[in-house]
C-alpha cells in the first residue's frame, strides 16, 4: 500500500511492499500546485514500483486548503432566510488583532450571489412562516443564470428543524445541473448561524474543485493501471473513500496537519509514549497538537483564518506563526525580536540563495553549524556561511554589541523561547503537567529545535521518528476509517433522561458502523469511543470528558466531569450544577497494524557508532563552539546510544542533540532523547 | 548589574507569556460570558514600589490597558497611609471603586502581592467585568443614573482572600448586593486562580534568572519601551493637531458633550490637552481619570501596535489632567458609561488628531460604540424573568491601505457578538433582520466599513428596552477629505407607532408588549481621503454588491454607473463639477 501526502512544498510518498517482506520505498517530489496530481504521479514514478500492483492508495491533499486560503473557489451561490443573507459577511463583530483598527475580509460567497427567500423556523423548531417554494425556485434560477456551480441553502434554526432546508434542497435539485448543493444542517447540526453558514459555504465552494481533482487523479492512476478505489484523508484524522469524499469536502480542508498527528499518535503508541505534544516546524508556521492516551485531541471549533471558522470535528492542530523563515531584527528600543514577519518560501532564508536578505532562524542554524554548510552548495545561487554571518553581525550584532555568531546564537535562543511560549499556550498551559509529555518532533526543521524546546517547556524527552520528513505520508498509511457524530443536549445533568442519552450514543454507533460497511476495504475491527462536552451551568467554555462506555448514568457523568474539571483548573465547585452540552461518538474502523521497523532499511545500518559517523565539526552551543560528531541517521546501529552534543543528518531532516542529552534508538528506528537539564 | 541583549529579550518574552497565561486561565475558567466569551478582562504585573505597569496580557480587553496600574498604585498608597490593612502572604484585595483608579463598578479588580524572601517583589492584578454589581439596572448600564450609588455596590480595597482562604463574610456582603449571585463564586475562583497561575510562572522566571537580574531587566525594559515610543513620536512631523469628538448626551440632559483635544509634539513626547471639553455631566457619561488616560493609551497602541504595553511606553505620552471637565469625574458623579462609550469618543478624538500627523498609520473614525441594547422582562411561557444583552459592532474607518472592515468590534473591546440563534433560544424574541447596513460606510478614497441593521420583535409578555449607544447625533468622522459614516439610529415600534429616543442613542426602560419591535442601525466607519479619488471600478463593485445605490455612487463618489459599467465620460463630468 502507498500513502501519498501533498504538502505545501513537497509531495511525499511512502510505499510498503507487503510482498517484498515489508520493504519500504520513499519518494519526495516538488508539489505541483496547479494540479497536484502531476506531483503525485511523479512521486509514484520515483518510487519505481508498478502502480497496478499497489493494492491501496491513501491520499492526503491540500487542494481544498489552498482553494480556501487563496480564494480560488468555485462560483457559489447562497440562499438564506429573508433578512439574513449577510450573516457570513458580518461575522461576530471581530477584528483580526486586538490592537490596530485595520484589516481585510473577503466572504467566501460575494454579496450579489447571496439571495433570500421567505421562510422562518423558530428556535423551538416550530415553523413560523412556510417556505415560499416559488420564491425558492426563482432564486435558484437566478443563481444558476449568474454562473454558479455550487449552492448553499442556509436557513435559521435548521439544526432544530431541517424540514425547510430539506424541501428547499429538493426544489433546487430538480433545477441544479449537478449535485453540488449543501444544506447548512447536513454538515453541522448546531446553533450559531455564522459558524454553520461559513462551514456550509466553504463546503460548497470547494466541492466542485475537490471533485475535479479526485476525477483527474483517478484518471491518471487508471492510466497507470491502478483501478481500485483510493482513500482520502479527512481533517478528523480518518480516511474516506474517494467516491464519498466530495459530499463533505470541507472536512478535507485541514487534513494535511491531521495526518501528521495521526502518524505521531501511531508511532508514539508503538514506542510506548502515549502522551505527546506534536510539533511540525515548517518555513512560515509551526503546527502543534496534543495527544493524550494515544488519542489526538479533536476540536469542533477550528478557525482557518480570520473570521473563517470551520466547525466540524477535526484534529485540534494549532498553528503558531513562527518557523524557519521567521525574520530576526532589532527593534527601535534595541531589543532583538524574532518574527512574526517571515521570509516564507520565497525568497526564503538568505541561505536558500533565492535572493533573501533578511536573517532568519534557518540562517542562524547554519551560522551556528547546526545545518550542514555543504548543503549550501546545492542551491541555485550559493551564499557562503561567511556572508550569512556578516548579515547577522550587521543587522543584529551592531546594535546589541554581539559578533555574527553570538548574534545568530541570540536569534536562535529567542526564536526557541518565542516558539516554546506559543506551544505552551496551546498545549501544556491547558492544565496538563509537562512532565507527562514527550515532544514529538517532525517536519524538516522540527528535530533541529526539539531538544532546546523540550527544555524550555519542561518536557523530559523528545521522540524523533525514523522519517521526520515524511510523517504526513506515514499518517496516510496508518490512518483508520473514522466517522464522528455530535448531538447537542444542553441540559443539566440532574434533569437528563438516561435511556434517551444511551439511545443517542447507540444511534451514533449504528450510523458509523453502517458508513464503514460501505467502504471498499474492510477494517480489522471497529472501535467506538464516546465522550461528553460538559460545563457548569452558566459557563460557556466546554470540557471534553471521555466516557468509559455508552451505558451512562447521571451520577457517572457528574463524577467524571468534576474530576476532569478539577484536573484542568484546580478548582472544585460543589455549589454549582453540571450540565451536559454535547454527546459525541467516534466510530473507527481500525486497519491492520503496520510494522514501522523497516522505515529505515536495516541492511544499511552500520555495526558500530563510529561506522555511522560522517565527520566532526564545530557547532555552537550555549556560547561555545563544541567539536560535535555528525552521524548519518540511517547508518546508526539499531542499539545506538548517543550523548549530546551530536547531530544526526538524514535526507530531509537534521536532529540536534544538545550537550547533556542522552539518546538512543528503538526498534522502529525512532530516536528517543532524554533531555539534559 | 549588567544585562546582555539576549537575557533582556528572553525576560521580556517570559513576562509577556506569564500575563498571556493568566488571561487564558481567567477566561477558560470563568462563568460570566462577559469574561469567558467576550474576554472582558485583563491581567498584568505591576511594580511593588508604585504599581506602574511591568507587563500586561496581549489579549486583554484594550480599555484596561492603563487602568490597573492606577488601582494598584492606589492600593499601595492606601496601605502606606494606613487606610487599608497591610498585606500578608496569600492575601488578595478586591476593589471596584471607580474613583480609586478604575472604570465603572462592573469592572472588579483583584490585586495580589507576590512575595520573595518576606518582601513584596511585585503585584499581580486582574480585572473582570462582572455581569451584575447591583444598582438600579440589571447589568449596571444605566442610561439615567445621577449618582454612583444608583449604579451599584462600591468596594474599597478590602482583602477578599486572607492567607489564601476566601473571607466568607465579605463574600456574603457581595452576594447580598448583586443579582444572579450564585454563579459569582465561579468567577471569583477563576479570577483568583489566574493570579496564582501568574505567580507560579513568575517564580519559575525568578528561580531561573535570579531576582536581581529580573529586577534589572524590568527597569531596562521600561526604559527601552519608552525609547521605542519616543522613536515613533520623533518620526512624526513637528506641530500640534486639534480634534473634537462628541458624546450624543449624558442620558439625562439632552445636549452633546464635547471632547476638545489638542495634541502637541514636544520633541519626543506628545502632550494631550483636553482643555475646553465639557463640564462634568449629570448623567452617567462621566469618565474617571484612570479611564481617560487608558483611552489615550489604547488609542496610541492601536496606532503603534508593536510597542509593548508597559509603563515605559506611556511615559512619553503626557496627558494634562483634564480637571473641571467630564473626563475627570469625582465622587459621586455617575460613571457607568465611561468604559463603554466615553472612552471610545476619547480614542476617536486621538485618532482624528493623529491622522493629521501620521496619515499612513491612523484610520478615519471607527463606529466606536459598544452598542448596548438591554431588554429585561418576564417570559410567560417559561415563567421567569430575563435580561438580554445585544451588543453590536459597526464599520471601521477607511485608511491609507484599505477600506474599513464592516461590523467590527468596539474600539475598546475584543468581544464577539452573540449569534441570533442563541439569543432566540434564550429569550422570547424574534430577529426579523440581521443585515449589513447599506450605504452606511462613509465615502472616501478608501471608504468606511458598514454598520449593522437589525430588527427584533418581542414575541411574548412585557419587557423594558434600554439603550446605551452613541454617534446618534454625529457620525464617525471622516479623515483627510473623507465623509462621516452614517449615524446610529434607534427606532422602537410600539403598537405600530414609531418612537425615536429623544436622546437618539440612549434611553432607559421603554415599555414593550408582544409584537412591538426594535430597529437599530449601527454607525458606518468614516471615509478616508477624497471620495472623488476613489477608483470608479471599486465604486462599480460596491454598487453591484448592493453596498451603495447608483444614486449614492453619483452623489457621494461622483461615479456614473450605466448598465454596461462605469460611464467614464459622465463620471469625469460629475467629478469636475
Amino acid at each position: 500500500m502507498a500513502g501519498i501526502d501533498v504538502g505545501g512544498t513537497f509531495t511525499d510518498l511512502l510505499l510498503l511492499d507487503g510482498a517484498g517482506g515489508g520493504a519500504v520505498r520513499i519518494a519526495k517530489t516538488p508539489t505541483t500546485s496547479d494540479n497536484q496530481s502531476h506531483g503525485v504521479m511523479a512521486a509514484l514514478a520515483q518510487a519505481n514500483f508498478p502502480v497496478a500492483e499497489i493494492d491501496l492508495i491513501v491520499h492526503g491533499t491540500t487542494t481544498t486548503t489552498n482553494a480556501v486560503l487563496e480564494r480560488r473557489l468555485a462560483r457559489t451561490g447562497m440562499i438564506t432566510t429573508r433578512g439574513f443573507r449577510d450573516v457570513i459577511e458580518l461575522g461576530r463583530r471581530t477584528r483580526p488583532q486586538a490592537y490596530g483598527m485595520t484589516g481585510v475580509f473577503r466572504p467566501v460567497i460575494p454579496r450579489d450571489l447571496r439571495l433570500e427567500v421567505d421562510e422562518r423556523v423558530e428556535a423551538s423548531g416550530r415553523v413560523r412562516e412556510p417556505l415560499d417554494e416559488g420564491g425558492m425556485r426563482r432564486a435558484v434560477r437566478v443563481l444558476l443564470d449568474a454562473g454558479c456551480e455550487a449552492l448553499v441553502i442556509h436557513f435559521l434554526h435548521s439544526y432544530a428543524n431541517p424540514a425547510h432546508e430539506r424541501r428547499a434542497a429538493e426544489i433546487a435539485a430538480a433545477i441544479w445541473p449537478n449535485g453540488h448543493i449543501t444544506t447548512g444542517h447536513s454538515l453541522l447540526s448546531e446553533a450559531r448561524e455564522f459558524e454553520r453558514g461559513v462551514t456550509a459555504s466553504v463546503n460548497a465552494a470547494v466541492q466542485p474543485i475537490l471533485e475535479r481533482y479526485v476525477a483527474r487523479l483517478r484518471q491518471d492512476l487508471e492510466a497507470r493501471g491502478y483501478r481500485r478505489d483510493f482513500l482520502v484523508m479527512n481533517g478528523n484524522g480518518g480516511m474516506i473513500s474517494a467516491r464519498f469524499v466530495t459530499r463533505e469536502a470541507a472536512k478535507t480542508v485541514m487534513s494535511g496537519p491531521a495526518s501528521g498527528v495521526i502518524a505521531a499518535a501511531y508511532t508514539g503508541r508503538r514506542a510506548g509514549y502515549d502522551n505527546l505534544v506534536t510539533y511540525d516546524m515548517g518555513g512560515t508556521s509551526t503546527d502543534v497538537a496534543l495527544i493524550r492516551n494515544a488519542e489526538p485531541a479533536v476540536s469542533n471549533e477550528i478557525e482557518i483564518e480570520y473570521a473563517m471558522p470551520i466547525h466540524l470535528p477535526m484534529v485540534a492542530v494549532h498553528t503558531v506563526g513562527a518557523g524557519g523563515g521567521s525574520i530576526a531584527r532589532v527593534d527601535a528600543s534595541g531589543l532583538i525580536q524574532v518574527g512574526p514577519e517571515s521570509a516564507g518560501a520565497n525568497p526564503g532564508p538568505i541561505c536558500y540563495g533565492r535572493g533573501g536578505t533578511d536573517p532568519t532562524i534557518t540562517d542562524a542554524n547554519l551560522v551556528l553549524g547546526r545545518l550542514d554548510p555543504q548543503k549550501l552548495l546545492s542551491v541555485e545561487n550559493p551564499v557562503t556561511v561567511e556572508a550569512v554571518r556578516a548579515v547577522f553581525e550587521e543587522r543584529i550584532g551592531r546594535a546589541t554589541h554581539l559578533d555574527g555568531v553570538a548574534a545568530a546564537g541570540a536569534v536562535l535562543r529567542l526564536g526557541n523561547i518565542k516558539m516554546a511560549g506559543a506551544i505552551r499556550m496551546v498545549s501544556v498551559s491547558r492544565g496538563h503537567d509537562p512532565r507527562d509529555f514527550t515532544l514529538f518532533a517532525f517536519g524538516g526543521a522540527g528535530p533541529l529545535h526539539a531538544s532546546a524546546l523540550a527544555r524550555e517547556l519542561g518536557l523530559p524527552r523528545v521522540l524523533v521518528p525514523a522519517r521526520p520528513g515524511i510523517t504526513n505520508a506515514l499518517g496516510c498509511v496508518v490512518a483508520d476509517m473514522r466517522h464522528d457524530f455530535v448531538n447537542t443536549v444542553n441540559q443539566p445533568v440532574a434533569a437528563l433522561d438516561e435511556a434517551r442519552m444511551r439511545a443517542v450514543l447507540a444511534r451514533h454507533r449504528a450510523e458509523g458502523e453502517g458508513l464503514i460497511a460501505k467502504e471498499a476495504i474492510s477494517p480489522e475491527r471497529i472501535r467506538v469511543s464516546h465522550s461528553a462536552d460538559m460545563q457548569f451551568v452558566g459557563q460557556t467554555h466546554l470540557i471534553n470528558v471521555p466516557l468509559p462506555s455508552a451505558e451512562i448514568t447521571r451520577a457517572m457523568l457528574q463524577e467524571l466531569f468534576e474530576k476532569a474539571y478539577f484536573a484542568r483548573f484546580k478548582v472544585a465547585l460543589p455549589e454549582i450544577r453540571a450540565s451536559l452540552v454535547n454527546l459525541n461518538t467516534s466510530v473507527t474502523g481500525v486497519r491492520p497494524a503496520i510494522d514501522l521497523s523497516r522505515l529505515i532499511d536495516p541492511a544499511g545500518r552500520a555495526a558500530t557508532l563510529e561506522g555511522a559517523r560522517r565527520e566532526v565539526r564545530p557547532v555552537w552551543f550555549d556560547g561555545v563552539w563544541h567539536d560535535t560528531p555528525i552521524y548519518e541517521r540511517e547508518k546508526l546501529p539499531l542499539d545506538a546510544a548517543l550523548e549530546g552534543p551530536a547531530i544526526l543528518e538524514q535526507m530531509d531532516a537534521t536532529t540536534v542533540l544538545e550537550p547533556g542529552d542522552h539518546a538512543w534508538s528503538d526498534a522502529d528506528g525512532n530516536i528517543i532523547v532524554e533531555v539534559g537539564r | 548589574m549588567s544585562l546582555d541583549a539576549i537575557t533582556l529579550s528572553v525576560i521580556q518574552a517570559a513576562l509577556q507569556q506569564t500575563c498571556d497565561e493568566m488571561d487564558l486561565a481567567f477566561s477558560r475558567a470563568a462563568f460570566s460570558p462577559v469574561i469567558a466569551e467576550a474576554n472582558d478582562r485583563s491581567d498584568g504585573i505591576y511594580s511593588a514600589v508604585d504599581g506602574s505597569l511591568i507587563a500586561q496580557g496581549s489579549e486583554g480587553l484594550p480599555v484596561f490597558v492603563g487602568v490597573m496600574q492606577h488601582s494598584t498604585r492606589t492600593i499601595i498608597e492606601m496601605i502606606a497611609d494606613g487606610r487599608v490593612l497591610p498585606p500578608e502572604e496569600g492575601d488578595v484585595y478586591i476593589v471596584n471603586d471607580p474613583y480609586l483608579g478604575g472604570t465603572h463598578l462592573m469592572d472588579v479588580r483583584f490585586a495580589m502581592p507576590v512575595w520573595r524572601g518576606g518582601k513584596i517583589f511585585c503585584w499581580l492584578s486582574n480585572t473582570g467585568h462582572w455581569p451584575d454589581i447591583g444598582g438600579s439596572v440589571p447589568g449596571g448600564f444605566s442610561a439615567s443614573a445621577t449618582a454612583v450609588e444608583q449604579e451599584g455596590l462600591r468596594l474599597p480595597p478590602v482583602k477578599l482572600f486572607k492567607k489564601g482562604a476566601m473571607d466568607p463574610e465579605i463574600y456574603a456582603i457581595i452576594c447580598s448586593n448583586i443579582r444572579v449571585a450564585d454563579q459569582r463564586i465561579g468567577d471569583i475562583r477563576a479570577q483568583a486562580a489566574a493570579l496564582n497561575v501568574g505567580q507560579e510562572r513568575l517564580f519559575q522566571i525568578l528561580d531561573r534568572y535570579g531576582d536581581e537580574t529580573v529586577v534589572a531587566a524590568i527597569a531596562e525594559l521600561r526604559r527601552r519601551a519608552a525609547e521605542q515610543m519616543r522613536a515613533h513620536i520623533a518620526a512624526l512631523p513637528e506641530g500640534n493637531w486639534q480634534a473634537r469628538a462628541y458624546v450624543d448626551s449624558d442620558g439625562v440632559v439632552n445636549e452633546p458633550l464635547t471632547i476638545a483635544l489638542t495634541v502637541e509634539k514636544q520633541g519626543d513626547t506628545l502632550v494631550f490637552d483636553f482643555s475646553g471639553s465639557s463640564k462634568p455631566c449629570a448623567g452617567p457619561m462621566n469618565s474617571v481619570l484612570a479611564t481617560t488616560l487608558s483611552a489615550v493609551y489604547l488609542a496610541m497602541r492601536h496606532i503603534f501596535p508593536n510597542v509593548p504595553i508597559s509603563a515605559g511606553a506611556f511615559e512619553p505620552l503626557v496627558v494634562r489632567r483634564p480637571e473641571g471637565t467630564f473626563l475627570d469625574a469625582k465622587y459621586p458623579r455617575p460613571v457607568s458609561g465611561c468604559a463603554a462609550e466615553v472612552s471610545q469618543r476619547i480614542a476617536e478624538a486621538v485618532f482624528a488628531a493623529m491622522v493629521q500627523a501620521a496619515p499612513d498609520r491612523v484610520t478615519a473614525a471607527p463606529a466606536g460604540s459598544s452598542g448596548n441594547f438591554a431588554l429585561g422582562g418576564n417570559d410567560p411561557a417559561r415563567g421567569r424573568d430575563y435580561v438580554m444583552y445585544q451588543i453590536s459592532g459597526g464599520g471601521y474607518g477607511g485608511n491609507a491601505g484599505h477600506d474599513g472592515l464592516s461590523n467590527g468590534c468596539s474600539t475598546i473591546g475584543i468581544s464577539k457578538s452573540p449569534p441570533v440563534e442563541i439569543m432566540e433560544q434564550a429569550y422570547p424574541v424574534l430577529y426579523r433582520r440581521y443585515a449589513l447596513r447599506e450605504g452606511s460606510g462613509g465615502a472616501g478614497k478608501q471608504r468606511g466599513g458598514f454598520g449593522l441593521a437589525y430588527e427584533i420583535e418581542l414575541l411574548r409578555g412585557e419587557a423594558r428596552a434600554s439603550f446605551v449607544m452613541d454617534h446618534g447625533r454625529f457620525g464617525p468622522q471622516g479623515a483627510l477629505g473623507g465623509r462621516d459614516g452614517m449615524v446610529n439610529t434607534v427606532t422602537v415600534f410600539r403598537d405600530g407607532q414609531a418612537h425615536v429616543p429623544p436622546h437618539l442613542s440612549k434611553e432607559q426602560d421603554i415599555p414593550l408588549r408582544a409584537g412591538d419591535r426594535v430597529l437599530v442601525g449601527t454607525p458606518g466607519g468614516g471615509g478616508y481621503g477624497d471620495p472623488f479619488e476613489r477608483d470608479p471600478q471599486l465604486v462599480l463593485r460596491d454598487v453591484s454588491l448592493g453596498y451603495y445605490t447608483r444614486r449614492q455612487a453619483a452623489e457621494l463618489f461622483g461615479v456614473a454607473i450605466a448598465e454596461a459599467g462605469v460611464d467614464l465620460a459622465e463620471t469625469e463630468r460629475l467629478r469636475r463639477e
